[in-house]
């Protein structure tokens, strides 16, 4: 492992040659600027784009529409999970409706969302919060199954109740299942708020990216791709600064902050 | 004549009649146990041992209220054991610490559930952590201490709401033999100083007799109560004790029962 200002040094460097290849063979072919931009004009188009406030106000919009999304969407999976995980009978009756709707991909219903909850910001909300969900809600179940038979025994020694074996063990238990299933709902919702986008609507960055695509405005839409994985990243290390601060005793913890983050634990979808 | 003295002092805190635990359907049940009878008297510490599979984890289970008798019944202080009860702590083979909660936080959670004033527990908290010898540790997280730490800390658990009997399975099995050593004479010093009733369950013979005031010995296959006497040791018991003539009888003794009852291959 590379660590400390040589491995970072090494790493801006890299990127940086990568940048100049890109930006010289762009240059010596020739290649046409709708088929692949050159880096430098992928900079302008983000630097006008910003300056003229045409991106901060999109940016707002698909933010604004995947944090809502993603907090409807993580309140019901949150909430049917419990439901599902703490009783047999709804989760017998729910569970071929949710088998079926985890098999099927989400982002195929954003034509008949845009069709129910029009163009507006509403769809989006919904699109989002739909491909949010199902990994939250399986990580919940997953997570409040999973106390450890010796410590529901020591609660039921103590004469605990259902509720304060709920409160006190299975819930804290299953924050771990439940920040990895928040971490993955995160990016989920951008990417339906994104979708919905694409099908149809009036602002967002997804629109931008559909009408620059019209307009053969690649280097508009390298530009935004640009946006999209720094905002990924920015929504992510929301949710994992979270978790850090309230899974300070998860073992796992440290192997997450090692390495790579966000992998999913238990049954992620 | 003072009748009330006279029953406090051989009062039964635990009472054990004809008790039989089955497991399985009826026509290819398990009899985990057998006809067990035993009573211990109030503030003694009796100490079940026998080998893995007689029972005697079964035995302590229903002590707890966790699972139901087959037949017979378990009184305590009179009144049937039926379910979970408020007057018991009970230690386990791990020590079952919640990662999330602090030293503090895991002793107090019996506290929590019976909902007892957190001002005063935090006080008896607080003594009885010291009286084990982990004051200044209140603040830390079980995974910052060692495997006899932990075990201390959920010793200082179970005894945290003052219950009438404290039943421990094989609380020091997964500790290394020096360890498990201290940790026998710091148990016989606690509850020497805070006489509670005990039954202790172990897999080793030396344990049972240190520890014990009297050495209950189950044989399995069905689980069974071997032999039941007296450890006329005085107390304090040093480590030493385990070298006497007199000590070396009592553990010949239990593998006596235990060889004739096929315990030990």
């Amino acid at each position: 492992m590379m660590k400390g200002v040589r491995g970072l040094s090494l790493r801006l460097l890299l990127i940086a040659a990568t940048l100049l290849v890109w930006e010289g063979l762009i240059r010596g072919l020739s290649v046409p600027a709708f088929i692949l931009p050159a880096p430098s004009g992928i900079f302008v188009a983000l630097y006008r784009g910003i300056a003229s406030r045409l991106y901060i106000d999109h940016i707002g919009v698909t933010v604004g529409e995947t944090l809502m999304g993603f907090a409807l969407g993580s309140a019901l999976a949150f909430s049917l999970g419990i439901a599902v995980a703490l009783s047999r009978r709804v989760e017998y009756f729910l569970y071929p409706f949710i088998v079926m709707f985890q098999a099927m991909p989400k982002v195929a219903l954003a034509p008949l969302i845009i069709v129910w909850f029009g163009l507006g910001i509403t769809s989006k909300v919904v699109s989002a919060a739909l491909v949010a969900f199902f990994p939250l809600m399986v990580n919940t179940i997953v997570g409040l199954r999973s106390a450890d038979e010796d410590r529901i025994n020591l609660m039921r020694s103590l004469a605990a109740s259902r509720w304060q074996i709920f409160w006190m063990l299975r819930l804290p238990n299953a924050m771990p299942y439940i920040f990895a299933g928040l971490e993955i709902a995160m990016i989920f919702a951008l990417i339906g708020a994104i979708v919905g986008e694409f099908v149809g609507a009036q602002s967002g960055l997804g629109m931008l990216i559909q009408s620059m695509n019209f307009t053969m405005d690649v280097a508009g839409q390298f530009s935004i791709l640009l946006i999209l994985s720094v905002l990924g990243l920015l929504l992510n290390s929301i949710v994992s600064g979270v978790r850090r601060r309230v899974l300070f005793w998860d073992p796992s913890q440290k192997i997450d902050a090692a390495g790579s983050a966000a992998a999913g634990k238990g049954g992620v979808q | 004549m003072a009748p009330a003295a006279e029953t406090a002092a051989t009062r039964e805190v635990i009472a054990v009649r004809r008790l039989s635990k089955r497991y399985g359907s009826r026509a290819d049940a398990i009899l985990a146990l057998d006809d067990i009878d035993f009573a211990v008297p109030d503030r003694e510490f009796l100490s079940i041992v026998g080998p893995s599979g007689c029972g005697k984890s079964t035995l302590l289970k229903i002590l707890a209220g966790l699972i139901p008798a087959s037949e017979g019944e378990a009184l305590l202080n009179g009144t049937q054991i039926d379910g979970p009860r408020k007057d018991i702590g009970v230690v386990f083979q791990s020590p079952v610490l919640f990662p999330w909660r602090s030293v503090l936080g895991n002793v107090l959670l019996p506290a929590d559930i019976q909902r007892l004033g957190r001002e005063e527990m935090t006080k008896r908290a607080y003594d009885l952590l010291k009286l084990v010898g982990l004051d200044g540790f209140e603040r830390r997280y079980p995974w910052e201490l060692s495997g006899g730490m932990q075990q201390r800390v959920a010793l200082v658990r179970a005894l945290i709401h003052d219950p009438t009997l404290l039943l421990m399975d094989e609380p020091f099995g997964a500790l290394d033999a020096m360890t498990r050593e201290a940790m026998n004479v710091e148990l016989q010093r606690i509850w020497m100083e805070r006489r509670k009733t005990v039954v202790f369950i172990t897999h080793s013979t030396a344990e049972a007799v240190f520890l014990g005031d009297r050495v209950l010995v189950m044989t399995p296959r069905p689980g069974k109560v071997g032999d039941l006497f007296q450890v006329e040791l005085p107390r304090p018991r040093p480590l030493d004790v385990m070298n006497t003539e007199k000590f070396g009888g009592y553990v010949r003794r239990i593998r006596g029962v235990l060889n004739a009852g096929g315990g030990l291959e």
